[in-house]
């Protein structure tokens, strides 16, 4: 590719990610939010949360352990971590620990 | 002062993902044959991790306007999720409104999302840091990734580990359980039935499906009462 076919490609993209970011705010924004779009404000949060640790671990192979093991376990111990201190820091230092370890001994 | 503190205590373990993420866009932009100056424009401009990558192979591919249209609308059309439901928290957020919106990616979603103790400047500034992490790394892979020492293999894991501490304590958090367990019982049937590329739309109707399903049936039952 030129490189003005890369920089349009690229302002291309950024303007439709923008345009993504922005429609809710558009449609929705205007007056008072309708009751609905509130009510899922109040219960999206934690179900997309759900769907990203999905999307995260989309990739796990229960074929070998090194696919499936590391991830599990540093799964468990974000979760056993964060329940206990509360903390985001230590728990994600934990759980990003042993992974990376068991990544190199498995 | 303040403000900037708790902005960046909060944002500490985006900053880890980030770094590390962008530091390997920068090299794989890099040895694509793109150096800094494209890491820093896209990451300025686009301003999407799982983009970005994408942008990597529909740039060498000498993909066509419409293709790369498409392929954005789709890789993150998830972020439509993530404004409907900011619509409320971002209403009075001026002048910051549209900067917080342009850059609500992913991690910082996440860190807004639940935290009813934020105000539009702690939205501002952690929305500015996270951005910053971002073009830090890329723009650092660009230009010197390959001849850092270190193994960086498996520290992308942050960024699971810090969507997995905000479920934890969401569960913690909240009383109604229902919200989660939709959210993560609906992907991981999506995932299966549509497979890892495929799985984020599909996952997204479902979920909208049965959360307004859910608050039918729960205003039903009220009523009922």
């Amino acid at each position: 590719m030129s490189n003005t076919v890369v920089l349009i490609s690229i302002l291309i993209m950024a303007l439709v990610t923008a345009l993504i970011r922005f429609i809710p705010f558009f449609v929705f924004g205007r007056k008072k939010t309708p009751a609905y779009i509130e009510y899922l404000g109040k219960v999206l949060p934690a179900a997309v949360m759900g769907m990203l640790v999905v999307y995260c671990l989309k990739d796990m192979r229960f074929d070998e352990y090194v696919n499936f093991v590391p991830g599990l376990v540093g799964v468990i111990l974000t979760v056993i971590v964060q329940a206990l201190k509360r903390n985001p820091i230590y728990s994600i230092l934990a759980g990003t620990i042993i992974y990376m370890i068991l990544l190199r001994v498995i | 002062m303040n403000k900037i503190r708790k902005a960046f205590v909060k944002t500490i373990p985006v900053m880890a993902g980030y770094l590390v993420l962008g530091l390997g866009f920068g090299i794989v932009l890099q040895n694509h044959g793109y150096g800094v100056f494209y890491a820093l424009i896209m990451s300025v401009l686009i301003y999407a991790g799982s983009m970005q990558f994408m942008a990597i192979n529909l740039i060498t591919a000498g993909a066509g306007m419409i293709t790369v249209a498409l392929t954005t609308l789709m890789v993150n059309a998830r972020h439509l999720f993530y404004g409907i439901s900011m619509v409320d928290k971002y209403k009075d957020t001026k002048p910051y409104k549209p900067y917080i919106i342009f850059a609500l990616t992913d991690e910082t979603y996440s860190l807004v999302c639940s935290d009813d103790s934020l105000d539009k400047k702690d939205f501002f500034y952690i929305s500015l840091f996270d951005h910053i992490y971002w073009i830090t790394g890329s723009v650092l892979g660009a230009l010197v990734g390959e001849l850092v020492p270190f193994d960086f293999a498996g520290v992308d894991f942050a960024l699971t580990a810090l969507f997995v501490s905000i479920v934890t304590d969401q569960w913690i958090q909240n009383k109604d359980h229902m919200p989660a367990i939709i959210g993560i019982l609906s992907s991981v049937v999506c995932l299966i039935i549509f497979g890892g590329a495929n799985f984020l739309i599909p996952s997204m109707v479902v979920i909208t499906v049965l959360l307004s399903l859910l608050d039918i049936i729960r205003k039903r039952g009220k009523a009922n009462e």
